[in-house]
């Protein structure tokens, strides 16, 4: 059964029922655009049931020519780092259409563009991970940017055409740098046995070792653009404080992911000994955005930019994980990709309401909200202990193996490291207290707690991130494997520990 | 070792009455506190049933283990929801659910016209299950859930009443200092995994035989930081007197007999590492011997009554750590002091809450005074514990202290001088400090204001006093009485020989008495012999005002630590905004030719973009067609 395509067509197909739609029934619309991610939601879960977990081969691998003439294929397969991925990019749809109920109005265009747009990009957020053509990928990796250059531009806040403009062109400037890469492997192929895009026949490729550090650095400069690295961030605090709360969550959520996800993917799997060759430098661009990342999110007046900025150190601390190469950390850093979309959507969606309610996005606009709307305020301050990855809840199963495995091979940048977790106690509990504590501002005493509505959106959110923090297992038997291959792949084996009974 | 299945539910009563009373919301106002006290109290009959179990069993056989799932595996590193219940995590055991139930009846009173009632026992709940889950946790990892599982159940009830922005600010305060420690704990358990490959106890402890002395010191002093930051040891002490923000039964609680003592539990669950450590060992005892000291000269300047006692807790802890960082004969020692101090400090606590209770909520001591009359229970229960802190013979703090007090002399030479002095000063100091919050308080004329109209609390507040006076009593005695507290500890701790007596315990009490009368005299002199101002006089030397400003601790970590990290913070956003993004600009214009063609290009024509987009397409199959050819 083809299941990825099958996950790619059910979102173009919504769309396709929701343009047919009548432009003035917008509640048909959003209902429409609801039950299709639930349906793409019950499928990607029945295929996963039929994931073999212990299986490191690529799996519902769809193989069709699409331009022969150049070797292109659509070629589809995924392995247990894409599976997870995809499953949380299907769970964070429907909350973002049942969170974000009236995020559309007052945008641009219609409501019905609005989940037009949203469900093609849920198609490409699919097919992003599932590819295993580098072409294919390519198309994909570029043409995301256009539904969210749209909803940002179209259906934002502020200064939304010109955060739309730097996502836009800083996201170009990356894909062009990949594009000139993939063009000299493919012209590469050509000389050696036959052109082709194909992920598996481009890895055996051999080529001198300035050639693939270039080449590697086109990938990972458009990669480390997507996850923002320190210093290629400042795109996201401007898309993250104009965009809806939900485009917010869809973008740092999910497509930021293809960054983290693209690192390993093909950066590890295509640049080995380049990827050696630059561990050292991208560590240190990785522990910097870590702590930079928390500085500066401790800095921030404005409570979408505050979010943007606790992700680019989370962001640093998967980067790290990737590259640490060790199973704990590779591991930790896949599994971290996965929490962290559902506890930054916890903050973006929470700190939407707030803002939308009160009409600021200033914190200091807020105040002793914990009194007027106690179960708005719970659900930021839980999101909130998630970010700061609380013990008990998932992020910090994930942020514990990739410090933990980071240590045991190279232990200064994890130590380093480790001092974001108590930047990360001031940028959480700083915006807590000013908005959640004290007295109730003015302007603040007749907010509205949160309605059934928005209580169903976040609740899976919240279980997830509680059920993950207890019980991660699932989610790990599926990851440890794709992990342990890439570690293997790339021959490295963990550092052993060190017992000598001679010292003493 | 046995297993057994029932452990879990030591921990998921309570943590049960949390969750119930959290999502049930305002349906559970009624009922709420009574049910978060059974759960309480259920979970402390659970704790003597296994007690009851366990002095059935031959000491090797007294441990016992549930495996609840595995939680965490990458690798090597597997870690399972594993429980441990010895002879040192029972202890605790009884101790916290056995304080704990009895400020929940406390409570019940104490709150009954808080709208947020429910809410608070919800949290006291939780902190019971995160506290139970610190001291059963069988691994390091298992136990960072409940240490800063802790930190959050402290956190949440500091800032019970956080609309008041100086409560909120006291809760962040706590929050952060210990994260600061709970770094410690994370490089501890890194540092473990790293070298010997396992983070559980018997693991670790089984390793540690084959460890660099290197490593252990390394994950001793990490463990150390740990311990001073959640039991408000120097330097992260300066969150304990602040902590007293929260409603005083959360005080004598969390801040006085039980979290603050995890990092005791900390050192002597880590007695493995701690003896083949002797640097960290040796720093431990001087973080004790410091605090201890740090404290008690707070305490001397506080007319705060909660702060005065927080101060004394403060010193009390360093008391313990001292002990704990004296070896394998100072660890069962240390726990006994523990114990004894969980019955007197909490003891006092509620008498203090008792007191602003009949008082409007007043804490000031300058406006107390000759409460005795009016408050005789209280009175009675709050001196039983003043006795005990004194450490009085026969009361509970004579046993414990004292034989701290030998111990450090004993540890010999130059070391066992100096540091069996300190305990002496220290208990001394304590003497002055404690008979002055009982003479400012109970004895002396009244310096009420004149809406103040002392009672007596009524039998749910009274109640939980008068069985922790009890225990100020009795415990002492009954914990080492035939060495019963050693011996039940014995098989944990690895003693190597025999300990040299240096000094007799007969001396040593006599001078530790005669220094606690010397302290009481000099109070009494001061403060009972002596007029009392109801406002602090502030013709005093320098040494009474920086020990009224805590020893400039605040002061310090505010220039040190705190104003330059802001700077660079502000630094940082600017730098920020104007030299990356400046760059990237910067960069954006040069590349577009002018400033005039970025404008056009910003001017919002987005199909121009998707063109972009789609050039980029084209360009692409351009390319590969003219390479290909």
């Amino acid at each position: 059964m083809m299941w990825l395509t099958l996950l790619m067509v059910l979102p173009l197909v919504g769309s396709v029922v929701v343009a047919g739609l009548p432009k003035a029934n917008e509640k048909l619309t959003k209902q429409v655009a609801l039950a299709t991610t639930l349906v793409v939601l019950g499928t990607t879960i029945a295929m996963a049931v039929g994931f073999e977990r212990d299986n490191v081969e690529l799996q519902f691998v769809e193989k069709y020519a699409w331009i022969p003439s150049f070797g292109i294929n659509y070629a589809l397969g995924i392995d247990g780092l894409a599976l997870v991925l995809i499953l949380m990019s299907t769970i964070l749809a429907p909350v973002v259409v049942l969170a974000g109920w009236n995020e559309s109005h007052g945008g641009r265009w219609s409501v019905k563009t609005f989940y037009i747009l949203i469900l093609v990009l849920e198609t490409m957020m699919i097919g992003v991970f599932a590819a295993t053509d580098l072409f294919l990928f390519y198309v994909i990796f570029e043409a995301m940017l256009i539904p969210v250059y749209f909803l940002i531009g179209g259906y934002g806040t502020g200064e939304r055409s010109a955060a739309a403009v730097k996502f836009l062109i800083y996201s170009l400037f990356g894909g062009l740098l990949m594009l000139a890469s993939i063009i000299a492997l493919y012209v590469m192929s050509g000389a050696q046995g036959g052109h082709t895009f194909d992920l598996a026949a481009l890895s055996n490729l051999e080529m001198s070792s300035t050639t693939q550090n270039f080449l590697f650095l086109g990938f990972f400069i458009a990669f480390a653009i997507k996850a923002p690295l320190w210093p290629l961030h400042t795109w996201l605090p401007d898309a993250a404080q104009s965009a809806t709360p939900g485009t917010s969550v869809l973008l740092l959520g999910v497509l930021d992911k293809v960054g983290t996800f693209g690192m390993i993917r093909y950066c590890l799997s295509l640049f080995p000994e380049a990827s050696k060759t630059f561990t050292p430098a991208i560590l240190v661009l990785a522990v910097i955005s870590i702590i930079y990342g928390a500085i500066l999110a401790i800095g921030q007046r404005d409570l979408m930019r505050l979010i943007a900025f606790t992700s680019i150190s989370h962001f640093g601390f998967i980067t790290m994980g990737i590259f640490a190469m060790t199973s704990q950390s590779q591991s930790g850093a896949t599994l971290y990709m996965f929490n962290h979309g559902f506890s930054t959507a916890a903050l973006f969606l929470v700190g939407g309401w707030m803002i939308s309610r009160r009409g600021s996005s200033t914190i200091a606009d807020f105040g002793g909200l914990q009194r007027v709307t106690p179960v708005m305020a719970w659900m930021f301050f839980l999101a909130g202990m998630s970010s700061l990855a609380l013990p008990g809840l998932s992020s910090f199963v994930s942020e514990f193996l990739v410090l933990v495995g980071t240590f045991t091979r190279y232990p200064v940048h994890a130590i380093i490291a480790t001092f974001g977790i108590v930047l990360a106690a001031l940028y959480i509990l700083i915006p807590v207290q000013k908005a959640l504590h004290g007295p109730t501002t003015p302007g603040n005493e007749n907010l509205n707690d949160l309605n059934l509505r928005e209580k169903i959106a976040i609740a899976p959110v919240i279980a997830i991130i509680v059920v993950l923090g207890f019980y991660p297992s699932p989610l790990l038997n599926v990851i440890n494997p794709a992990a342990s291959h890439v570690i293997a792949q790339f021959g490295f084996s963990d550092p052993v520990p060190n017992l000598d009974s001679g010292d003493k | 070792m046995m297993t057994s299945n029932s452990l879990v539910y030591l921990i998921a009563l309570p943590l049960a009455g949390s969750v119930i009373l959290l999502l049930s919301g305002r349906r559970s106002d009624k009922w709420g506190h009574l049910l978060a006290t059974a759960l309480s109290a259920s979970s402390f009959f659970v704790g003597l049933y296994q007690l009851s179990l366990m002095l059935d069993r031959s000491n090797e056989q007294r441990p016992i283990s549930q495996k609840l799932f595995e939680w965490i595996s990458v690798g090597t590193f597997k870690i399972d929801a594993g429980l441990l219940l010895d002879q040192l995590s029972i202890c605790f055991v009884l101790l916290i659910t056995g304080v704990g139930t009895l400020i929940h009846i406390y409570s019940i009173s104490y709150m009954a016209h808080d709208p947020d009632r429910r809410r608070f026992f919800a949290f006291l709940n939780l902190f019971i299950a995160s506290m139970l889950l610190l001291v059963l946790g069988d691994s390091y990892l298992n136990l960072y859930v409940g240490w800063e599982g802790v930190g959050l159940a402290s956190y949440l009830l500091i800032g019970f009443w956080n609309q008041k922005p100086a409560y909120a600010t006291a809760s962040k305060k706590a929050f952060v200092m210990n994260r600061i420690g709970d770094m410690g704990l994370s490089f501890a358990i890194m540092i473990a995994f790293a070298t010997m490959g396992t983070v559980s106890f018997t693991g670790v402890k089984a390793a540690a035989e084959h460890t660099s002395t290197a490593a252990l010191t390394g994950i001793g002093i990490m463990l150390l930081v740990a311990a001073t930051g959640k039991s408000a040891q120097f330097p992260l002490q300066a969150w304990l007197g602040d902590a007293m923000a929260g409603p005083t039964p959360v005080s004598a609680l969390i801040h006085a007999a039980t979290m603050v003592t995890a990092g005791v539990y900390l050192i002597t669950r880590s007695n493995f590492i701690f003896d083949a450590a002797p640097t960290a060992q040796l720093l431990v005892v001087i973080v004790g011997a410091i605090t201890l000291m740090f404290g008690a000269l707070i305490g001397t300047a506080k007319d705060d009554i909660k702060k005065a006692l927080a101060a004394s807790t403060m010193s009390q802890i360093g008391y313990m750590i001292l002990g704990a960082g004296l070896g394998p004969v100072g660890y069962a020692f240390a726990i006994m002091h523990l114990l004894t101090h969980g019955f007197f400090k909490a003891g006092m606590f509620l008498g203090a809450g008792s007191v602003m209770h009949g008082m409007n909520d007043e804490v000031n001591m300058r406006k107390y005074g000759a409460l005795r009359k009016f408050m005789p229970i209280t009175f009675v229960t709050f001196g039983l514990g003043y006795l005990a802190i004194l450490g009085v013979p026969p009361f509970a703090g004579f046993y414990s202290k004292d034989m701290i007090i030998e111990t450090a002399f004993n540890a010999g030479g130059i070391k066992g001088i100096i540091l069996g002095s300190v305990t002496l000063l220290g208990a001394g100091i304590t003497a002055f400090y404690m008979t002055r919050v009982m003479v400012l308080t109970f004895a002396g004329t009244s310096r009420w204001d004149e809406e103040a109209h002392p009672h007596e609390s009524p039998w749910l507040m009274w109640l939980p006093m008068a069985i922790l006076a009890l225990g100020s009593v009795t415990s002492g005695y009954l914990l080492s009485n035939g060495d019963a507290l050693v011996n039940w500890l014995s098989p944990l701790f690895e003693d190597h020989g025999e300990h040299e007596e240096l000094l007799s315990p007969m001396l040593v009490s006599a001078m530790a008495l005669t220094m606690v009368a010397i302290g009481v005299a000099f109070a009494l002199i001061k403060y009972l012999l002596n007029e009392v101002d109801t406002e602090a006089p502030s013709k005093v030397s320098i040494f009474t005002k920086i020990a009224r400003q805590d020893l400039m601790q605040d002061r310090f970590n505010e220039a040190v630590f705190m104003r330059p990290s802001q700077a660079l913070t502000e630094v940082l956003v600017k730098t920020d905004e104007a030299v990356i993004d400046g760059a990237v600009r910067g960069v954006g214009r040069a590349a577009l030719g002018s400033g005039a063609s970025l404008r056009r290009i910003q001017s919002g024509f987005v199909r121009s973009y998707a063109m972009l987009i789609l050039i980029g397409a084209v360009a692409l199959v351009a390319a590969i067609w003219v390479v290909t050819q």
